[in-house]
């Protein structure tokens, strides 16, 4: 993974600063020839402590924070870990190609699938090529594409979630944003195949779901789901955009509680300290879901697979 | 989202400012928010709520867009029954059950759509229309499950769906089950495009976010109300983001028809009309079934 310089989040502050001292430590001890070992050890007993006490009792707002960290993995990241022979599949074929979302066909150990997912940036260079992963209509119609080509050629469907949304913008408008998005549910709704959805990062609103109507969908950790981002909820609903701790807090767009209200179907768990520390070990546990889906539906027929998918979303919603 | 736009709109209201509305400047005159002529409330009600001066159409209750749409007491109201619970206990500056509360009792129904069987012209259909008074027409998990089983009983008594969008977006309060509801009601639609039965859609002001990134967007014939706002982004986000004023009449019902997903633009006194003359192609009038 990246070494890049990492920028503590707030809350990380006394972790990073204990990790610090540990090196320091370390560094004295090897310069000065002084045995510190126990010293040391006690240090990161106490940082393995402290880390996992903040991340047990992370506020939703901190949750998003991670969800959105630059050093997050993305989609090409997880690709690059997890897939072989990936043969990207560029453009929707009636206006352009969009780099806020890529797919194309690859292999999960051995097996053909199709892998589609958002696309953010390292940096800001990068960022701002892939549009800060906000797609165009482009990128929901080219994932539709692929998602069709998938089930011609009778591939599973995996596609990967992490977007603050689709794009709000003139052009956007003007090719029909909303028309591309309807389109993908109500196709995905009924492609026969298996598809698996996987909220890696932020599962921003309808541009999440606009490549998420899956027969599971599951969320790292970390990630969240909402319908609204906590910031404009805040400013809409509180009429103050420093009211998004409020806003996270009452959205209920967590993980855990997703789980809990049935809106999701699991959670795959993250490395200590978030998958912004460790690539490899967040695409281990996400292949390992992937490999128990994939599993689980290589023997299940189509028609059951559809129905089960159609009453799965029939079926979300609270009301008397 | 847009329902952005809806809840500064309230904030304006609340100052008596607020376009569309009829009983802001004194209870016999209206100033029309388009062209500034003042009219006489009567005139203009019963000219359907369309300024006599400019055209502009002023929004509809769904009592008002019933009586426009549906031959006189041919509405057979189902799912009447259903409303939203607070399963969040969602509260921002008043929980959602206040919300709820206060805007049952400003419009005297359970939730933002209503649907039942009607006849239109005597061509007989299956029609839900949403009201953007009751809670900017917002798409939660009453209007997602009264959409599918208006879908649901369009297949069954193999009759056409005719659906009147206006609406603010995705219900915050109802969290993510609201976006879910954009899943539920598409994949209610694409049970309805396997069949052969018609799906039509007549978008009025406003349809915006959630409910026209699904279900509003994927008639089979898309109609919509002359001067209406139809968007996935409202203007606000939009001119947020890209730092810039809109040009005039973006994401109008006109702009949408130049651009290609909308079939027809009508006047509002048009629309039932039209809604038979399509209906004319699938189905026979009720005298002769
Ligand atoms: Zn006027």
């Amino acid at each position: 993974m990246a070494e890049k310089k990492k920028i503590p989040l707030e809350f990380e502050k006394p972790i990073t600063e204990l990790y610090d001292k540990i090196a320091e430590l370390e560094t004295l001890s090897r310069e000065q020839n002084i045995d510190m070992t126990s010293e040391i050890n006690a240090m990161k007993n106490r940082a393995l402590e402290l880390e996992t006490k903040i991340f047990q009792n992370l506020l939703p707002m901190q949750i998003v924070q991670i969800s959105r960290h630059q050093l997050r993995p993305g989609t090409l990241d997880y690709i690059q870990l997890l897939f072989t022979d990936f043969v990207e599949l560029k453009g929707d074929r009636v206006f352009a190609d969009d780099p806020a979302i890529i797919g194309g066909f690859a292999f999960y150990q051995g097996q053909n699938v199709a892998v589609i997912g958002h696309q953010k940036g390292h940096d800001t260079k990068e960022n701002i090529r892939r549009n800060f992963g906000m797609p165009n209509p482009e990128g929901y119609r080219k994932a539709l594409r692929i998602m069709r080509l998938a089930a011609k050629f009778g591939f599973p469907v995996i596609t990967l979630v992490d977007t603050p949304g689709a794009y709000p913008g003139l052009g956007a408008e003007e090719r029909g944003q909303a028309e591309a998005i309807a389109r993908n549910l109500q196709e995905m709704s009924r492609l026969p195949v298996p598809a698996l959805s996987i909220v890696t990062g932020e599962g921003g609103s309808g541009g999440a779901l606009g490549i998420a109507v899956a027969d599971k969908v599951l969320m790292l950790e970390y990630a969240v789901y909402s319908v609204i981002s906590p910031e404009a909820c805040g400013s809409i609903l509180w009429r103050d955009a420093a009211q998004s701790e409020a806003a996270a807090q009452a959205l209920k767009l967590t993980a855990p509680d997703l789980l809990k209200l049935k809106l999701i179907d699991g959670i795959i768990p993250e490395p200590r300290g978030g998958a912004h520390n460790n690539h490899e070990t967040a695409a281990q546990n996400i292949g390992q879901a992937i490999d128990v889906f994939l599993r689980e539906y290589s023997r299940q027929n189509t028609d059951e697979i559809l129905a089960k998918r159609y009453n799965k979303f029939r079926n979300m919603g609270f009301f008397k | 989202m847009s329902v952005l736009d809806w809840f500064s709109k309230q904030k304006e209201s609340n100052a008596g400012r607020r376009a569309g509305r009829l009983d802001i400047p004194g209870d016999l005159w209206v100033k029309c928010p388009s062209c500034a002529a003042v009219l006489y409330k009567k005139d203009l009600e019963e000219n359907h709520k369309v300024c006599q001066n400019c055209g502009h159409h002023f929004r509809l209750t769904f009592e008002e867009r019933l009586s426009l749409t549906a031959d006189a007491g041919s509405f057979r109201e189902f799912a009447a029954e259903l409303s939203a619970v607070d399963f969040l206990d969602f509260e921002d500056t008043k929980t959602y059950k206040k919300r709820l509360e206060e805007n049952q009792r400003k419009t005297g129904r359970r939730d933002a759509f209503v649907c039942g069987e009607a006849a239109i012209h005597g061509y007989p259909a299956v029609l839900g229309i949403m009201d953007f008074s009751f809670l900017g027409g917002s798409m939660g998990s009453v209007l997602g499950e009264k959409f599918v089983r208006a879908a649901e009983r369009a297949l069954e008594k193999k009759l056409p769906l005719v659906v009147f969008t206006a609406s603010g977006g995705a219900r915050m309060q109802e969290g993510l089950a609201s976006l879910m509801q954009m899943a539920k009601t598409a994949a209610a639609v694409a049970r309805l495009q396997d069949s052969a039965l018609p799906y039509i859609v007549a978008l009025t002001d406003p349809t915006t976010g959630g409910t026209t990134a699904s279900f509003a967007m994927l008639g089979d014939i898309h109609l919509a109300e002359k001067g209406a706002l139809i968007a996935f982004a409202g203007p606000r986000v939009i001119e947020q983001t890209i730092r810039q004023k809109l040009p005039k009449g973006f994401q109008s019902a006109e702009f949408l028809e130049e651009h290609g997903f909308v079939d027809a633009v009508l006047d509002r006194q048009e629309i039932k009309n039209h809604l038979a003359k399509i209906l004319k192609h699938f189905v026979q009038p009720a005298e002769q079934r």
